[in-house]
């Protein structure tokens, strides 16, 4: 594996805001890096069926999308139209059955169980629930993220998990269980944890849906934080129209395909106002 | 400082899994336990009944033992040519020897007038017969015809003799249809092929069974020297005594004894089985336990392998709560083991008691029994699918 840029101790804790307005969709490619800086993902001709014989069904259809490093690209779409199983394709959790997806420069396309797991240590995930573990406090949780990272002492990761804690806004929760939590804490949590493993690629479902519009926009605000920092990218799955000005690209899906759409008027005025 | 020691220091996830449910923890700690101490009693007993069967043997004053060799055990002792007992003193080795005559005989309760089998030895009142020293001042009595000493550890059908005794009634009574007296007490306990002991004389002894081809016995003890290697001077004897002898050291005479019981009996096969039984429910237990606490943290384990976690980690948390299992499932069934040990000897006079082997084998069928079910469990992770979690 490549190695990975890694943001020090003080970055983590300050997810800046950006000053200017947000970029057009290839900023994130021209920003600071080269043109030679390989694409985070690059999907091509990807298509996908469920079941078998008569029950046969697409649901993806020669889908094409590339993401560059530090991007922020937001999918929306009417429900079942095959949004989450193309999170989970890019997310090296499903096999590619036709077409090839292209993660951090390695195939997808036939690539066997230990090097998607192996892939998936560098994507971070946050799902429609908010998954965490039953039996593990909120700063455990977050630390079964930072334990990934290699080379760093038992007391450094939870140091880490409690500042990503901190970020999300939790800082006086750290020992409460999800049981004792809110939707809203739990689903922080979840990001918290994500991001503590320091991933090249975020992979979000709905993740402000369980959020009010302040701390859901907040959230998504330090997600684009980070990916400025490390040249994370984020795909995320939203129907939230209130963030979607944050994203650097939209892109639309229906019935399987992709199209890739610029920054609709109605989408921003709809997030400002 | 801890940090530079364990670098690879992780959430203890296995120990946060299971103690998070302390009740389903208390189950899994109960029918663990439960095992565990169905195992130490039906090997206590298995074990104390074969100790059992040897009270009589480790008493002995002796450190080789003369038997024929068609004896099979102390309940079908053969006899054997005296003869060769004095050809052994011929041995530089060897100190002295004492000639045992060893045979059932029927006591006649004197209360109640029934008759019943007991064990009867007999020696010359002055040789060294008992490893007990206050045994000898007490045999002198032996020493006037037609006189026995009784053990007062008899079981009670052979009549009130001990309280009798103490009361200082004369107790006159029939042995082998010969009138005898109990001329006094000792103490050596039941065993699993006798009854009841009683030692006499040997000349008493052949009055009971005039029948017996002279010069013959059963047992023959010898005790060698200070320094002596009991087992090179029984190799050095045997080359020299013909084949109507058979030679044993001490421990030898012990374990030959054990050694029918376990063999020839169902004993070892009864508590064995009662033993196995305790293991298969352990692992029922354990292996219910395991394979729901896998099955309800499915999606949490499908969540970790999402995020990077590969599966041999995973397998290893489900392996360490089976270890975890088993270190807090063992500590309670060994102390309850301890207790029930206490119990039994009281109850039952049996020889029973916590010996390291016996504790170590328990702990080796906890751990497998835990760590098995948990290799079962495991099973059930393979179907966590990181894929279905979206």
């Amino acid at each position: 594996m490549p190695t990975r840029p890694r943001s020090s101790e003080a970055n983590i804790t300050v997810p800046h805001r950006p000053t200017q307005p947000p970029a057009p969709h290839s900023a994130a490619a021209n920003r600071n890096a080269p043109a030679a800086v390989a694409p985070t993902v690059v999907v091509e001709g990807l298509s996908h069926w469920y079941g078998s014989g008569a029950n046969r069904r697409q649901v993806l259809d020669q889908v094409n999308l590339t993401i560059h490093p530090g991007e922020v690209v937001l999918l929306t779409g009417p429900s079942g139209c095959g949004k989450t199983t193309l999170l989970t394709l890019v997310g090296a959790l499903r096999g590619v059955m036709e077409g090839s997806v292209r993660l951090f420069d390695q195939e997808l396309h036939g690539a066997d169980r230990r090097v998607r797991q192996q892939l998936r240590c560098g994507i971070g995930m946050i799902f429609q629930g908010h998954n965490l573990l039953r039996c593990l406090t909120a700063e455990q949780n977050v630390q079964m993220g930072a334990d990934l990272l290699p080379g760093y002492g038992y007391r450094a990761r939870r140091d880490q998990a409690r500042q990503w804690l901190r970020s999300v806004g939790l800082a006086d929760q750290l020992h409460k269980l999800p049981h004792d939590l809110s939707g809203g804490q739990k689903q922080r949590v979840a990001i918290a944890r994500a991001l503590a493993a320091r991933p090249r690629l975020l992979l979000a479902d709905e993740p402000t849906a369980a959020l009010d519009s302040r701390t859901g926009r907040e959230v998504v605000e330090l997600l684009r934080g980070l990916a400025r920092d490390q040249g994370c990218s984020v795909l995320m799955v939203t129907h939230d129209p209130r963030i979607l000005d944050l994203a650097d690209r939209l892109v639309q899906m229906e019935d399987g395909r992709l199209s890739e759409g610029l920054f609709s008027d109605r989408a921003l005025s709809g997030s400002v106002g | 400082m801890l940090d530079r020691l364990w670098p690879d220091r992780r959430i203890p996830l296995a120990w946060l899994l299971l103690t998070r449910q302390p009740g389903r923890l208390l189950v899994a700690l109960a029918g663990i336990s439960f095992a565990g101490i169905l195992m130490f009693l039906q090997l206590g007993f298995r074990d104390g009944l074969f100790d059992a069967s040897v009270t009589l043997h480790k008493r002995f004053a002796t450190d080789l033992v003369l038997l024929s060799p068609r004896t099979m055990s102390s309940i079908a002792m053969a006899s054997f040519p005296r003869r060769r007992l004095v050809q052994v003193m011929a041995d530089p080795a060897v100190e002295g020897t004492t000639p045992v005559h060893w045979n059932f005989l029927l006591w006649r309760n004197p209360q109640t007038r029934t008759t019943r089998s007991i064990l009867a030895v007999g020696f010359e009142p002055g040789d060294p017969l008992f490893t007990d020293p206050g045994l000898a001042e007490r045999t002198r009595v032996l020493s006037q015809r037609g006189r026995v000493l009784f053990d007062a550890l008899s079981r009670p059908e052979f009549g009130p003799i001990a309280a009798w005794y103490k009361q200082g009634r004369v107790i006159d009574t029939e042995v082998a249809g010969k009138r005898v007296r109990v001329a006094g007490l000792v103490e050596l306990g039941p065993s699993f092929g006798a009854d009841g002991n009683l030692l006499t004389s040997s000349e008493t002894f052949l009055e009971l069974l005039p029948d017996l081809p002279a010069g013959s016995i059963e047992l023959g003890l010898i005790r060698l020297r200070p320094g002596a290697d009991p087992a090179a001077v029984a190799e050095r004897l045997r080359a020299q005594l013909p084949d109507d002898v058979a030679i044993y050291t001490k421990d030898g005479f012990v374990e030959f004894e054990k050694n029918y019981w376990r063999s020839s009996t169902a004993i070892g096969f009864i508590f064995t089985l009662g033993a196995a039984m305790g293991f298969v429910v352990g692992s029922v237990i354990v292996y219910q336990i395991l394979h729901s606490d896998v099955s309800d943290h499915l999606p949490e384990y499908a969540t970790l392998m999402a995020m990077g976690y590969p599966l041999p980690q995973l397998l290893g948390v489900v392996a360490r709560e089976g270890l975890l299992l088993a270190l807090l499932g063992y500590l309670p069934a060994w102390l309850a083991g301890q207790g029930f040990y206490v119990l039994i000897r009281n109850g039952t006079k049996l020889p029973v008691a916590m010996d390291g082997q016996r504790a170590l084998l328990v702990f080796a069928m906890i751990l497998s029994m835990c760590l098995g079910s948990a290799l079962m469990a495991m099973r059930k992770l393979g179907d966590a699918d990181p894929a279905e979690i979206f």
